[in-house]
C-alpha cells in the first residue's frame, strides 16, 4: 500500500460522527441521542481503493473557539495535529447552525469534505437540499450519508481519498464588511512577517484575533510582534467586532441557504409535541420520576427467572465438580472458591444487561437532555448545573464512563465538584450486593430497600456537592447553554448492542479480575496460619480464623467491629477495593455457598448475618472506596492524586459514619437484630 | 439600565409561545461568545418555547434547533419588544 492519510470527522455534537466512524472503521463506539457523547478522541483504520486510513473520532463543537474540555481536545486536534482531510459532519435538519462550523473550518483552510448526514430525515421532513449547487457555492466535496445505516459511507470514502490527492487548495472564503476587511488584512501582514506563527494560516488568526477569542490572544502574547498586533487591536471596540464577525458568518450561510434549500423552520416538530407533555410545567416532574421508579422496577422484576436459572446452574455445577474430583483441594478450589465466587457474581447479569437496556433507551430517546433540563433548578440551588446531571445519570451504570462524561462540563471546578461526587452515584457493580442482602434479609421489602440506597447515594452526591461549593470550591454559577435534541425513537438493535457490549465486559471481569480475586481469597482462606498445625485446605482450618485469611481479617476487624462487621465481612470489604462485585464474590467463598445445598442468599438469611448488620453493609458498599478503575479515572480526570485521595477519604470516612449510626441505632431500639 | 428604550426588553420577560428579533447580545465575555456562536446574532428570531416545570431554564427555538438557557443568561440578550396583541 502506497498511502497513509490521516481523515478526522468532526462537526457540531450529536450530529452523527460516532455513527460514521462506526461505519468507516467497523468499531463499536459509544453513540447517543445527546450532544457530548464522545469526550476523547478515538482511533480506528479503513483501507479503501488500496489507500489507508486512519480515521480519528472528535468530539463535537459548535465553533473553533472552545469552551469545556471535549471541545478543546477536537479543536486541538484541528489546528495542531493538522490532520490530511477533514470531513466535517453535518446536520442536515439543521443546517444554519452546522454550517457556521463550516466557514471557521474553511477559513482555516482545512482540506474539507463535508458529509451531509441524517438524510433519512431531511427528506421524511419534506425538505430538498440541492447538493450541487451547496458544493458549488462552498466549493467544497459535498456526499450525503445515513450514519446510523451506513448509506453513503462508500461514497463518502471515496471522495475523501479524491480530494486528499487533489494538492490544489480551494475552498470558499467569505468577505466581511469593509473595516473587518482593512483590520484582518492589516494584522495578516504582521503575522506572516513572523515565524512565530507560521504553523496558523494568518487570515485566520487574524480573524479570530479581532473576535477576541482569548485562546488566541493568549497565543499571540507570547510573540516578539505582539506589541504591533496589539495596536491595531487598542484602537477599535472588539465587542463589537465579535458580534459582527458571527454575525456575518450566519448572514453568508443564510444567503447560501436561501439558494440551496427550501427551508422551513418555525415548523412544529413531533418532538415539540412530545415535550409538551414530557416538559410540562405540572406533569414534567412526576413523568422523571416515574421514568427513574420504571427503569428501576425492569432492572429487577424482569431479571428475576433469569437469575433463578443461572443460580440452579451453577448449584448443579457445584455438586457435580465436587462430586467428580477426588483431590479435596482441588475440589474446594473448584466448588468452594471458583465456582461459589465466580458464580455469586454472575448470577446478576441480567440486572446489569437490563440496567444497560434502561439507560441507552433513555440516551437514544433523547430523554436524557430532558431530564438535565428539569433538573437544571434543582442543580442550581447546589451550585452545579443541569449538565452535571447527566454524568449522574450515567453513573448509574458505570462510574467510570460517567466521570469521562463530565468533560463536557465548561466550568473547572463545577467539573471537579461533578467528578467527586459521580461514585456517590450507585453503579451497577453494587447492584449485585444489594440484591444479594436485600433479597436475603428485606423478602418481599427488598426493592424498597434497594431504591432508598439508590436514593441515599443521590442524596449523598447532591449534599456533598453542596458542601464543597460551600467550602473548598467556592465559585460563581457557570453560565447554562445547552442543546435539546430531537427525540427519536430508540431502535431495538442500538439497545442490544449497548447491552451487548456491557454485558461482555461484565463478563471479561468476572473471568478475569474477579476469578482471581476470589481464588486469591480461597489461596489466603486455605493456607493455615503459621505455626497453627493445620493443613492446606483441610476442612479444620478453611474460612476460619486459623487461616492466613481469618488472621487478616481478625487484624483489620477492631476498625469496623463498631459497624457490627466481622472478620469475613472486613475482609469481603477488603478485597472488594479491586472491584466492588468481589464483595459477593468473597462472601459466597468465605460462607462456603458454592458446596452448600442452600445459596448464599439462603446461607446469610439462615443466620450468619444479622438484618441489622446487613442493611448497615449496604449502605458502606455503597459510599466507601469506588473500584480500582474508578480511582484511576478520578485520578487522571482530576489530574491530582490530592483529590482523588480526597474522595476516598471523604467517602470512607462518610460510609463508615453512616454504617454505624445504622447499626448503633438500630441496635439500641432493638430494630432488625 | 437607563439606556434602554421602551421597545427593546431582556429575552428573559418574554413570555411562552411569543416570538421576538434579537438586537444584541450584552454581558460578560465569556457567554456572550458562546451564545453568539450559538446562533443569536443580531436580527435572528427567538421564539420563546416554554419554561422548565421549575421555572427555569428556559427552552427556546432558533434557527430550526432547540436550544436552553437559564434565565440568568436569557437576561444579558437584548430583544425587540414584541407588539402589544389586544387581549
Ligand atoms: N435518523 C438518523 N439518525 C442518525 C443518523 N446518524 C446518526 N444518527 C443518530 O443520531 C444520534 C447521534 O449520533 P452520534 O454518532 O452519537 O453523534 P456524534 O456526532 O458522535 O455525537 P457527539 O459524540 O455527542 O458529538 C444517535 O442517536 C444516532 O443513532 C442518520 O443519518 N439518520
Ligand atoms: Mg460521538
Amino acid at each position: 500500500m502506497a498511502e497513509k492519510i490521516i481523515v478526522a470527522l468532526a462537526g457540531n455534537p450529536n450530529v452523527g460522527k460516532t455513527s460514521i466512524f462506526n461505519a468507516i472503521t467497523g468499531s463499536k463506539q459509544h453513540v447517543g441521542n445527546w450532544p457530548g457523547v464522545t469526550v476523547e478522541k478515538k482511533m480506528g483504520k479503513r483501507v479503501h481503493s488500496d489507500v489507508e486510513m486512519e480515521v480519528v473520532d472528535l468530539p463535537g463543537t459548535y465553533s473553533l473557539t472552545a469552551y469545556s474540555l471535549d471541545e478543546i481536545v477536537a479543536r486541538d486536534f484541528i489546528i495542531e495535529e493538522k490532520p490530511d482531510i477533514v470531513v466535517q459532519v453535518v446536520d442536515g435538519t439543521n443546517l444554519e447552525r452546522n454550517l457556521y462550523l463550516t466557514t471557521q473550518l474553511m477559513e482555516l483552510g482545512v482540506k474539507l469534505v463535508i458529509a451531509l448526514n441524517m438524510s433519512d430525515l431531511v427528506l421524511s421532513k419534506g425538505v430538498h437540499i440541492d447538493e450541487a449547487k451547496m458544493q458549488e457555492y462552498l466549493e467544497v466535496p459535498v456526499v450525503s450519508t445515513i450514519g446510523s445505516t451506513g448509506n453513503g459511507i462508500h461514497g463518502l470514502l471515496d471522495t475523501i481519498i479524491e480530494r486528499s490527492s487533489d494538492k490544489r487548495v480551494y475552498g470558499n472564503t467569505f468577505d466581511y464588511e469593509e473595516d473587518i476587511e482593512v483590520r484582518a488584512e492589516e494584522l495578516e501582514m504582521i503575522l506572516e512577517k513572523d515565524p512565530y506563527f507560521a504553523h496558523y494560516p494568518s487570515r485566520w488568526f487574524s480573524l479570530k484575533l479581532l473576535e477576541g477569542d482569548e485562546n488566541i490572544l493568549r497565543k499571540a502574547r507570547g510573540s516578539e510582534s505582539y506589541p504591533k498586533i496589539k495596536n491595531v487591536l487598542d484602537n477599535l471596540d472588539p465587542d463589537s467586532f465579535e458580534s459582527r464577525i458571527a454575525d456575518q458568518r450566519y448572514g453568508t450561510i443564510q444567503f447560501m441557504l436561501r439558494q440551496v434549500c427550501d427551508i422551513n423552520t418555525s415548523h412544529l416538530s413531533g418532538s415539540d409535541m412530545v415535550d409538551r407533555v414530557v416538559t410540562n410545567k405540572y406533569l414534567g416532574i412526576p413523568i422523571f420520576l416515574s421514568l427513574m421508579w420504571a427503569a428501576f422496577e425492569v432492572t429487577f422484576t424482569f431479571a428475576t427467572p433469569f437469575m433463578n436459572m443461572i443460580d440452579i446452574f451453577f448449584a448443579w455445577l457445584g455438586e457435580v465438580t465436587v462430586s467428580l474430583i477426588s483431590t479435596d483441594w482441588l475440589s474446594s478450589l473448584i466448588g468452594e472458591g471458583i465456582i461459589a465466587g465466580v458464580g455469586s457474581v454472575l448470577i446478576f447479569l441480567p440486572n446489569i444487561l437490563l440496567l444497560f437496556f434502561m439507560l441507552s433507551i433513555m440516551e437514544d430517546s433523547g430523554y436524557i437532555s430532558r431530564a438535565a433540563f428539569i433538573m437544571d433548578r434543582v442543580m442550581s440551588r447546589i451550585g452545579l448545573h443541569g449538565k452535571s446531571f447527566i454524568p449522574l445519570i450515567m453513573g448509574f451504570g458505570c462510574n467510570v464512563p460517567a466521570i469521562m462524561a463530565t468533560r463536557t462540563i465548561e466550568d473547572s471546578r463545577d467539573r471537579l465538584i461533578t467528578i467527586l461526587v459521580t461514585p456517590f452515584i450507585s453503579c451497577g457493580a453494587r447492584l449485585p450486593v444489594y440484591v444479594l442482602l436485600a433479597g436475603a434479609f428485606f423478602g418481599r421489602d427488598a426493592g424498597v430497600v434497594i431504591f432508598s440506597l439508590y436514593a441515599l447515594g443521590i442524596l449523598v452526591a447532591l449534599l456533598s456537592a453542596k458542601l464543597m461549593r460551600g467550602t473548598v470550591l467556592r465559585g460563581e454559577d457557570a453560565p447554562f447553554i445547552m442543546e435539546l435534541p430531537e427525540y427519536r425513537i430508540p431502535t431495538l438493535r442500538s439497545g442490544i448492542i449497548h447491552m451487548w457490549e456491557r454485558g461482555k465486559i461484565y463478563l471479561k471481569k468476572a473471568g478475569g479480575i474477579i476469578l482471581l480475586g476470589v481464588v486469591g481469597v480461597w489461596l489466603l482462606a486455605s493456607i493455615p496460619v503459621p505455626g497453627s498445625g493445620g493443613q492446606f485446605a483441610s476442612g479444620d482450618i478453611y474460612g476460619t480464623t486459623s487461616s492466613l485469611l481469618g488472621a487478616i481479617g481478625m487484624l483489620i476487624e477492631p476498625l469496623v467491629a463498631p459497624l457490627g462487621f466481622d472478620w469475613r465481612i472486613a475482609v469481603a470489604l477488603l478485597f472488594g477495593v479491586v472491584a466492588k462485585e468481589i464483595v459477593v464474590g468473597s462472601m459466597g467463598v468465605l460462607y462456603g455457598a458454592g458446596t452448600n445445598e442452600e445459596n448464599l442468599a439462603g446461607i446469610l438469611a439462615a443466620g450468619a448475618m444479622s438484618p441489622l448488620v446487613g442493611l448497615g453493609l449496604m449502605v458502606f458498599v455503597l459510599l466507601y472506596v469506588p473500584c480500582f478503575a474508578c480511582i484511576g479515572v478520578i485520578k487522571r480526570e482530576t489530574g491530582s492524586w490530592k483529590w482523588t485521595l480526597f474522595q476516598l477519604f471523604y467517602g470512607t470516612g462518610l460510609a463508615w459514619g453512616l454504617a454505624f449510626l445504622v447499626y448503633q441505632t438500630g441496635s439500641r431500639i432493638g430494630l432488625l437484630s | 439600565m437607563d439606556e434602554r428604550r421602551p421597545d427593546e426588553m431582556t429575552l428573559d420577560l418574554i413570555e411562552p409561545e411569543i416570538s421576538v428579533k434579537v438586537l444584541k447580545v450584552i454581558g460578560q465575555k465569556s457567554s456572550r461568545k458562546r451564545i453568539l456562536d450559538m446562533g443569536l446574532t443580531p436580527g435572528t428570531r427567538v421564539e420563546v418555547i416554554r419554561r422548565a416545570p421549575l421555572g427555569d431554564p428556559v427552552e427556546f427555538k432558533l434557527k430550526g434547533y432547540n436550544l436552553s438557557l437559564r434565565k440568568k443568561e436569557a437576561r444579558t440578550i437584548l430583544v425587540e419588544a414584541p407588539e402589544q396583541v389586544p387581549e
